[in-house]
């Protein structure tokens, strides 16, 4: 099954891992995603508190800014991670489901510029923010 | 003269402190990290299987699947690092971890992956070289490959907060 725009809001259903995850795809916008991944034991990294691994959180951050670029209406519907940084301002508190913001701030013919970032119980207090580049093909006019 | 240790209890030791860290750390199981040892030098394995996909159609690794073997190759050869002394002169009390009693590990905080190639449906594999380790601060390095050691399908670099340790 080819991704396609209309299936975008089911990407999380698409891809293995995400799904692996029980992640959710909750809002898919132009260039704009947002993603939650429910609080699951098998995903901690720290096994005295509780809280999730950093790589649990990377992947939500990739997977929302992939479906942000390829959601982006001036390009093809599939991309690939050039570059991702990843800054942990605080550790997402044990318990609570983690959610994901993305957003393309610039999309060249070849390169999407993304950021993103994820929170679990406040929004204001983000968890981890996300930056990177990734594989964006112009369509064709 | 001072009689070596028989290297049959120096391995078991090394292995129980190396077993202690991974296998409590349920991510690793999620996502299939496992790690190699030989003498002090540890090799991240991610074990293929079909949920580290990413996009089902054309069967390549998932970025951030990617990314947190990476991470952890980091965390874990970091932390291993730390331990290393008080393991070697028996301090560590290896009960205590077996049970799962898991020392502080160290926080990252900020953690980049530079995407070489795609990820293939193969077996990857990750060493982490410390550049810096301080008291309160190290930088971490982090190499990748898949079939060939030579040729990188990802390499990271990242800080992490030192664990203060009792």
């Amino acid at each position: 099954m080819a991704l396609t725009r209309d299936l975008l809001n089911k990407f999380t259903e698409y891809s293995p891992l995400c799904k692996a995850m029980d992640m959710r795809t909750e809002e898919v916008g132009a260039g704009f995603a947002r993603l939650i991944l429910p609080y699951e034991t098998k995903l901690i990294g720290d096994p005295v508190t509780g809280v999730l691994h950093g790589g649990a959180i990377s992947t939500l951050l990739d997977s929302t800014c992939g479906v942000a670029v390829m959601s982006h209406p001036e390009g093809e519907v599939n991309t690939a991670t050039i570059d991702l940084r990843i800054d942990y301002m605080r550790p997402a508190r044990a318990g609570f489901d983690v959610t994901a913001e993305a957003e393309v701030y610039h999309a060249t013919r070849t390169v999407a510029f993304v950021r993103g970032k994820a929170w679990a119980d406040d929004p204001d207090k983000p968890s981890a923010i996300a930056t990177g580049a990734f594989v964006f093909a112009w369509k064709a006019p | 003269m001072a009689r070596f240790e028989p290297v049959q209890e120096v391995k078991k030791r090394r292995d129980a402190v190396l077993r202690a860290l991974v296998d409590h750390i349920p991510f690793h199981a999620f996502l299939g990290i496992d790690f190699e040892r030989k003498g002090d030098e540890l090799t991240g394995v991610l074990r293929y299987a079909p949920h580290v996909i990413g996009n089902p159609l054309i069967e390549r690794m998932h970025g951030g699947g990617t990314k947190a073997f990476l991470e952890s190759t980091a965390i874990i050869s970091l932390s291993w690092s730390l331990l290393w002394d008080r393991m070697e002169n028996g301090e560590l009390d290896l009960k205590k971890l077996a049970a799962g009693e898991l020392p502080p590990l160290p926080r990252t905080i900020n953690f980049t992956t530079d995407y070489l190639r795609p990820g293939l449906p193969r077996d990857a594999y990750a060493r982490a070289t410390i550049a810096r380790a301080g008291r309160r601060y190290a930088s971490v390095q982090v190499e990748a490959w898949q079939d060939n050691r030579a040729v990188l399908f990802a390499q990271s670099t990242g800080h992490f907060k030192m664990p203060e340790l009792a």
